[in-house]
């Protein structure tokens, strides 16, 4: 099968990526370096080619009312111009996939879905969503994120719009040089920072704007290696690796995002879940010792089983090995001292709060 | 690239340098470019018997772990210590700073069968494909 490739991927060829497979696409995993990527965008701000995400705009007189049966979080909480982060669930109440909802308009909206589970959820949409009309937009919209403290002072030279009076998790739709963009002031790396979805044919020229206007902002072009570091210091899941079809949200602690209240599916599963409480649950945790944590790797509690590490790494900003994983619930107390089991060998951790890094 | 001349190198991508009965052992500028930023290192300790195409260490990028095959069977008379709080030197400098353990071979015949550079050049190349 041969891979998908963004319009961008001429530019990722231009800028020397090093590029890789991921979810049936060719992106870029890193230009300069992972580490050096990573720092830029705590530092200043990064640049990064998110248009392998899947893009669904679903619509309908009565499309409010349907997704709010379709996903865990309160649609009736957002209004045009709002963005919800939220959850597709089966009836046992596992993950089918989680992503952001754009209201668009009374009738339009546009859900944000992982590249991995795009196929999957335009056909649970379809099948599950009957009323709705729904567009897969992945190929006409592309989509990219800058991120980092710096973003808004970068975009700020090609948007004549006030972007500081643009909450967290609001979007508009905005004039950038030309191009008739939807700017959201949303991201996955724990900093400020905004995800531009534009038409395909304007985004090349959209990515040279923004690298030119971060020359000397400390603004790089940035893979999916470093998109994956900051994730993890930002303590967010990564569906296939925090989240699947056989962990529910509550087992993730993303409670917030899921409103008992209303009725959906996989609301039973979830309400029985709440009752008798959580068996495993999701924890972040540092090494105390100097051992990588990898995704699979045991984690013990006085000598037993106790569970599985689902993503590590060595934290650039702190200097030490942080991760996380699904734990016996019995065990899930912060400051409590775990192994993990690395390459057969027991490496002391503690538990500790996510997110790792605090703004 | 570079696959320096004096070099001899494995099909596991570590490069060795045979000074008599020494062999200094590192991983190749190929070998560190396809890790990318690597973060880790763990090296045996000085006297530990290793054997040729059996693991002596483990490397770690951002990305990947992976295990150090070593060239020829001995005993570890050197460990570059600087490695394991600096592993960065690894892509800095492969072939010098980054040099990571010295090897007493016990049956230099083994050496044969390890690739020239330009043996090692035409055997990335088949691999890349």
């Amino acid at each position: 099968m041969s891979l998908r490739k963004t319009p961008l991927y001429k530019m990722h060829r231009e800028l020397g990526a090093k590029m890789i497979p991921f979810a049936g696409w060719e992106m870029p995993l890193q230009y300069t370096g992972i580490i050096d990527e990573h720092m830029a965008v705590r530092k200043d701000a990064g640049l990064f080619d998110v248009s392998h995400m899947g893009r669904i705009e679903v619509s309908g007189d009565r499309a409010s009312e349907i997704l709010n049966l379709l996903t865990t979080n309160d649609v009736k909480r957002l209004y045009p111009g709002r963005v919800q982060y939220t959850l597709l669930c089966n009836e046992r109440g596992g993950v089918v996939d989680d992503l952001t909802l754009y209201m668009l308009d009374e009738r339009r909206f546009l859900l944000c879905v992982n590249a991995v589970n795009t196929e999957r959820v335009l056909r649970w949409m379809e099948e599950k969503g009957k009323g709705l009309s729904i567009a897969d937009r992945s190929e006409t919209l592309a989509q990219i994120a800058i991120q980092g403290p710096r973003s808004e002072g970068i975009l700020r030279k090609i948007c004549k719009e006030d972007l500081s009076s643009l909450p967290y998790y609001h979007f508009k739709e905005v004039e950038m040089d030309g191009h008739q963009v939807l700017l959201s002031r949303t991201g996955y790396t724990g900093e400020d920072g905004f995800e531009i979805y534009i038409p395909s044919r304007g985004v090349e020229d959209m990515w040279r704007r923004l690298l030119d206007a971060g020359l000397g902002e400390g603004l790089k072009p940035c893979g999916l290696g470093s998109r994956d570091t900051l994730r993890i210091e930002a303590g967010y899941c990564l569906y296939g690796h925090e989240l699947d079809d056989s962990t529910t949200p509550l087992e993730a602690c993303l409670d917030r995002f899921v409103c008992l209240e209303k009725d959906f599916i996989g609301r039973e599963a979830l309400l029985r879940q709440r009752e008798e409480g959580v068996k495993r649950k999701l924890i972040g945790f540092r090494m105390l010792e100097r051992a990588i944590p990898r995704q699979g790797y045991p984690i013990m509690v006085e000598g037993r089983k106790a569970g599985k590490v689902t993503s590590g790494l060595l934290s650039p900003v702190l200097g030490f090995p942080i991760g996380m994983g699904y734990i016996l619930s019995e065990y899930a107390v912060t400051g409590r001292e775990i192994d993990i089991v690395v390459r057969g060998k027991k490496r002391r951790a503690a538990i500790v709060e996510r997110p790792f890094l605090r703004r | 690239m570079d696959f320096p001349e004096e070099l001899r190198y494995t099909r596991e991508h570590e490069w060795a340098l045979v000074e008599g009965n020494t062999v200094t052992v590192g991983i190749t500028d190929y070998a560190q470019d396809s890790l990318g930023d690597i973060v880790y290192l763990e090296l045996p300790e000085e006297g530990t018997e290793v054997e040729s195409h059996e693991p002596f260490g483990v490397i770690e990028s951002v990305k990947a772990v992976s295990d150090l095959y070593a060239p020829v069977t001995g005993r570890v008379i050197e460990v570059n210590k600087d490695l394991v709080d600096q592993p960065e030197i690894i892509n800095e400098d492969p072939y010098g700073e980054g040099w990571m353990i010295k090897i007493e071979m016990d049956d230099p015949s083994e050496l044969d069968e390890l690739l020239t550079a330009e043996e090692y050049r035409r055997f990335i190349e088949e691999e890349k494909v």
